[in-house]
This record gives structure tokens, sequence and C-alpha cells, in this order.
């Protein structure tokens, strides 16, 4: 025998359920009153720096269909690629702009849509460049584990190919990652099974 | 909006946070509960050790909260009216897996009323929605990752899946700790409660040790006598390495 290494287990996940909708965007659900706004519902300050975007998410079974009942969070640098969060000690992130938002889909299409900037490259843990992207946690009954995935640009295509976790990627399946551009607006479908299924990291 | 304000005046660590133990969560295919079976990914995850990306994480200031966002009993009520329900606290900590408390976290919990009704309009049990009962509610830890809610224990009801399966009484929690990779949703369930081990999203966890975990002790020490019966339930995330001989090259 050693010594013990005294850990403490992580408290296992379980799915978040039809109605999560009444924790986490309770005015969406027409639960009034209890909180002014839903959290995360505004990404960007007046002031903030960087090209405006939209970003378009829908959630699609296995069966093709789009999940009306899902949790979107996404969680972004800056434009100048510093994130908003003591951890990032590389300097001082914009202050008009958060980098986490949240949006449940729509409860008719499927679809949500996140108002942000287009994020700067943050390096890699080897301090190669990443391209930029934002990283998207997708919470939903039938989701037993939250699920991690990160949407890359369409019209980045040169910083794209030199990315180091795209790279880790066997083609053809890095292009699930990858949102194009119509105008300002970026469309990101995300397959959870099945034949154009999403890559998902075990971070 | 919040920004970089730390949570307490500790450094803020910057470490990769520890691998999850996948065969302690439960499995993305679980046929058992139903709708996990078009909902699961077939393919194996990406693993990757953390970047900038997932170590950090957004902080929320006090400032969010209202005066009544952890009373579940008022916070929705009409004035001089309350939830109707057994009333109880629910009070613990959460602590990472080093057991060091983690502060300034964001908790959100939502449930159903006494009878096992939500106020959702998808929802169509029968038992009836208490007028005075909202069902969410939201506080941020204390440094040393203390936290208490005051709500009405909720009930227990059916749902389709199996022809007669009831979840048993729970809480759902969200917690957003320090680092995007230890983002959590779960749920809380009560001592005792005999609906816990036939449940089939309860067993979509395979290991029961970590169903106690979820499991919320009866804490009469913290029971306010002639007013709210006490339950404790703590909530571990994900630990985080120290950047003690990381070798990075540059700009990180």
């Amino acid at each position: 025998m050693a010594q013990s290494l005294e850990r403490l287990r992580e408290s296992a996940s379980q799915t978040a359920g039809p109605y999560v909708h009444i924790g986490l965007t309770p005015n969406f659900c027409g639960i009034e009153g209890v909180y002014a706004a839903d959290l995360g519902a505004a990404m960007v300050g007046e002031k903030a720096r960087g090209d405006r975007i939209k970003v378009k998410i829908r959630v699609i079974d296995g069966a093709g269909v789009p999940l009306k009942d899902a949790l979107v969070e996404v969680w972004q640098a800056d434009a100048a690629g510093i994130y908003n969060s003591p951890s990032d000690q590389r300097g001082a992130a914009d202050p008009h702009f958060f980098g986490w938002g949240r949006q449940a889909t729509d409860m008719t299409s499927g679809e949500c849509v996140f108002e942000t900037i287009k994020p700067g490259r943050v390096p890699f843990f080897d301090g190669r460049p990443m391209a930029p992207h934002i990283t998207v946690w997708i919470a939903a009954r039938g989701i037993n584990i939250g699920l991690h995935t990160r949407m890359y640009f369409g019209d980045e295509a040169q910083a794209n190919a030199q990315d180091p976790v795209l790279a880790r990627i066997e083609q053809p399946r890095a292009a699930s990652l990858i949102a194009p551009r119509d105008g300002d607006t970026y469309s990101f479908d995300i397959h959870l099974q099945g034949e154009n299924e999403t890559v998902f990291f075990d971070i | 909006m919040t920004g970089k304000n730390p949570p307490s005046n500790l450094r803020p660590e910057t470490g990769a946070f520890f691998q999850r133990d996948r065969a302690w969560h439960p499995p993305a295919f679980t046929p058992g509960y139903k709708s996990s079976v078009l909902r699961s990914p077939r393919r194996p995850l990406l693993s990757l050790d953390n970047t900038l990306s997932e170590i950090t994480g957004p902080v929320f200031g006090h400032d969010i909260l209202g005066e009544l966002d952890d009373d579940l009993i008022y916070n929705f009520a009409a004035p001089g009216k309350a939830a109707i329900g057994p009333r109880i606290i629910v009070h613990g900590r959460v602590l990472d897996e080093r057991g060091v408390g983690v502060g300034g976290a964001l908790l959100e919990v939502w449930q159903a009323n006494a009878g096992g009704r939500y106020r959702h309009r998808r929802e169509t049990y029968l038992a009836p929605l208490d007028p005075n009962f909202g069902g969410c509610g939201r506080t941020i830890t204390a440094e040393d990752g203390s936290y208490c809610f005051r709500t009405v224990q909720p009930g227990p009801y059916p749902w389709p899946n199996g022809p007669n399966d009831w979840r048993p009484a729970h809480i759902h929690f969200s917690v957003m700790g320090h680092g995007f990779a230890q983002r959590l949703i779960t749920q809380m369930y009560f001592e005792g409660d005999p609906m816990i081990w036939k449940c089939p999203i309860v067993r979509t966890i395979g290991d029961p040790k970590a169903v106690e975990g979820l499991t919320a002790a009866l804490d009469m020490q913290a029971t306010i006598p002639m007013d709210a019966r006490a339950y404790k339930f703590d909530i571990v995330l994900r630990g985080r390495r120290s950047t003690l001989f990381e070798n990075r090259r540059e700009g990180n």
C-alpha cells in the first residue's frame, strides 16, 4: 500500500432535462419578474471592439430533427484574442465584451442566434496560434453530460489550415467544425449523431 | 457586465484541469433513458489537453443577483404570500477534486413545485401549479465555496419513458466554476427517497457511489426549529494542475 492521494471525485453529470429553461432562461419560458434579464442574453457592449457578427446555431438529432429544447452556451476571446477571465494572464480583455453567452433554441424552429464579435487568435498550449474559434457547450434532454465542441469560421481558410486542433482531426470530419459565412452571419449546424456527426471534445 | 475581477484575493489559477473520469459520469448512449438514443454521439470524443480556451471561463459579480434570487419560497410569490410545500434549506460547498473551496462559482437551480409540477408551457402533468412558486433560483458561492438556498421540497412526477416511470424528487443544479472545462449540470436527490434507485436517468450512472454523491443528506444541525428542515449537498468540480514545470514555449 502507498499513501492515499485523498482526492475527491467530480460530481457525476445528469441531463438538464426538458425544463432547463426554467432555471437558465426563465424569461424565455415565461417566468418573468424573478430575474431582470436572462443571463448571457447580451454578450457585446456598445463600445466593444471588433467585427459584429451573428452566429446561428442548430443542434440536430440522429433522425435529422433540430432540438427545440436545447440550451447552448458559447465562450470566446475578444477581438484581440484575450479571454475576459482571471485565468488569462496575458493582458486586459476588452471591458465591453463579456465573452460568454447563453441561448435556448427556439421552441418552433430549433434555431438560436448569438450576437457577438469575431474573436482574435489564441495560442495553443505550445504557443502556436490557434485559428479564431468559439467554444460551444450543449445541454438538453437526452444528453447525459454536456457536449463540448468548437466553431471555426468558414472565411478563415488559411488560419484553419494551420490550426493545431483541427490538424488532430482526420479529414473530412474537421469540416464539421467550420461554419460557412453569409453576410454577417455564420451558420453552425451541430449534428449529434450520424453520417455528418460533429466532432465533440473531451477537454 | 462583470469582468476580470477575481472572485477573491487568491491568485487566479492557470493550470489545466484534471482529466474527466468518463467511466464515473454517465455515458452518452443509455437506452434505458430513451431520449439519449438519438441524442448521443456515436464516435469517440477527441481528447485534448486544455488550451486557454478551456482553462478560462466567465466570472460573475454579485451585482447580477437580486435580493430574493436564492429564496424560491418568496421570489415568485405575491406580496405577503409564500410557496406551498415542505420548507427546506439546501446548503453545502462547491469544492474541487483537491478539496479546495471554489469561491465565486455561479450556481443556478430549477425544480418542480411540491406536487411535482413544473412552471413550463410544455409540461402537461395534471398536478396543479402553485401561483406563488416559480421554481428558479441562483447564487454565487462565498470565498470558501459555501452556498445556501431556501425552497420547498419538490415532489416526484411521472414522465413518458417507460409506461410507469417516475422521477425521484430532485433539484437541477447548473454550476459555473473558474474554467469553462468545469462546466457541469447535474441533479440533487434527497436522502432516503425509494424512487432514486428505480429511475432510468439516475441509472445512466454506473457506479452507486457516484449516485450517493448526488444524494443530499438530511442535516438536522442546520435545520431551523419550527421553520425549515435542511439538506446538505456538496458539489465537486474538476481539480486543476499547478503550473509548476509546465513546458510552454511562448505567448502563453
